[in-house]
């Protein structure tokens, strides 16, 4: 479990203590992207969600607290992209990493009246996502499951709006890694691996 | 394998340290006083122990356990108030050094001879663009009743 936490967080973060709490990544080309791991998860309503069931679809995962005010910047931002982008098959996933759970993160969703799924977030979600201990972390994941940008800290609008749209240009990710393995190309499957895979 | 350790190291990162505490000592029922010294790293706050908004935890003093010593009030010193591109209002936040007060008396009743008391400091930290899990540190405050 160790190596797999540490095999992941240098995938994720590149080895580089200086990457941690900067713009960390725009876009990546398509070849350079990573699965995003999956994870089970509970919404407000109870629901289970997995990661998997948006593949598809463009989603802004985003790793945030009750406590962070960097996160209580971008939480509008991002409602503001789930409204403008949701019917062309983008979604924003919101993990909140609160010890205290749905007792403090459930008021303050209404206070803020968020309009796209929160999820309550646990170190092994965390953990397969590089550990995530500076918050805001948010990720770009393309319609094939994969990272395609990583943003540690407070990033620009701008380049969460770029890379969304970047990203929603692009047919779906699913379609064309089942062409690839149908001919048996390098990189063919796409499919995202389980927790605690190796990247 | 090795250069990839401080991404996983990060998690358990303290952004404040709390320097180690003097001994104190005191008679029966005397009141003695303890200065917990309390650094911040440098580029970093943490929240005030009354912070700007109720979603932000506060820095907070505990004790668990006081032996001989009775009360353990904590006197925290005056909060700044700094803006952060974050936030719309200045936040009332702890930087830098600084010492946080604990006040007891000693039991009337106490055997004489030394002790421990042991607590808690926890605090959130940030920096300008990132905030960072609450942490707790554990304090020993080492007395000798006279």
């Amino acid at each position: 479990m160790l190596s797999t936490a540490l095999l992941v967080g240098c995938f994720l973060q590149g080895c580089s203590t200086s990457a941690r709490l900067v713009n960390a990544a725009s876009v990546k080309p398509d070849s350079e992207r990573k699965p995003a791991p999956d994870f089970t998860l509970k919404d407000a309503d109870g629901k289970t969600v997995h990661l998997t069931d948006y593949r598809g679809k463009v989603v802004l995962l985003d790793f945030w607290a009750t406590w962070c005010g960097p996160c209580k910047i971008e939480i509008p931002w991002f409602m503001e992209m789930q409204r403008q982008n949701k019917d062309k098959g983008f979604e924003v996933l919101g993990v909140a990493m609160d010890d205290e759970g749905w007792e403090v993160v459930k008021p303050f969703v209404a206070d803020l009246n968020v309009n796209y799924r929160i999820v309550i977030g646990n170190d092994a979600t965390a953990e397969l996502y590089g550990g995530v201990d500076a918050l805001p972390t948010t990720f770009l994941i393309d319609r094939g499951g994969k990272i395609a940008a990583v943003h540690v800290g407070l990033a620009s609008k701008k380049d969460f709006e770029d890379g969304i749209q970047e990203l929603l240009q692009k047919p779906g990710g699913i379609v064309e890694d089942r062409e690839k393995a149908a001919v048996g190309g390098p990189g063919g499957a796409g499919v995202p691996a389980g927790p605690g895979a190796k990247h | 394998m090795l250069v990839c350790l401080p991404v996983l190291a990060q998690s358990t990162k303290q952004y404040l340290t709390v320097g180690e505490l003097p001994k104190v000592a005191g008679k029966r029922s005397a009141s003695v006083q303890v200065k917990i010294p309390v650094s911040v790293q440098a580029g970093f706050h943490v929240n005030s122990n009354t912070p700007s908004d109720e979603y932000l935890i506060p820095l907070k003093v505990t004790w668990k356990s006081t032996g001989a010593l009775e009360g353990g009030q904590i006197a925290y010193p005056k909060p700044s108030l700094e803006k952060y591109e974050f936030a719309e209002k200045p936040l009332s936040v702890f930087t830098g050094d600084f010492s946080v007060v604990a006040n007891f008396k000693v039991a009337a009743n106490a055997p004489a001879g030394p002790g421990v008391a042991v607590g808690q400091l926890r605090y959130q930290a940030c920096n300008d663009r990132a905030c960072f899990p609450p942490r707790t540190i554990e304090i020993s405050l080492p007395y000798q009743v006279q």
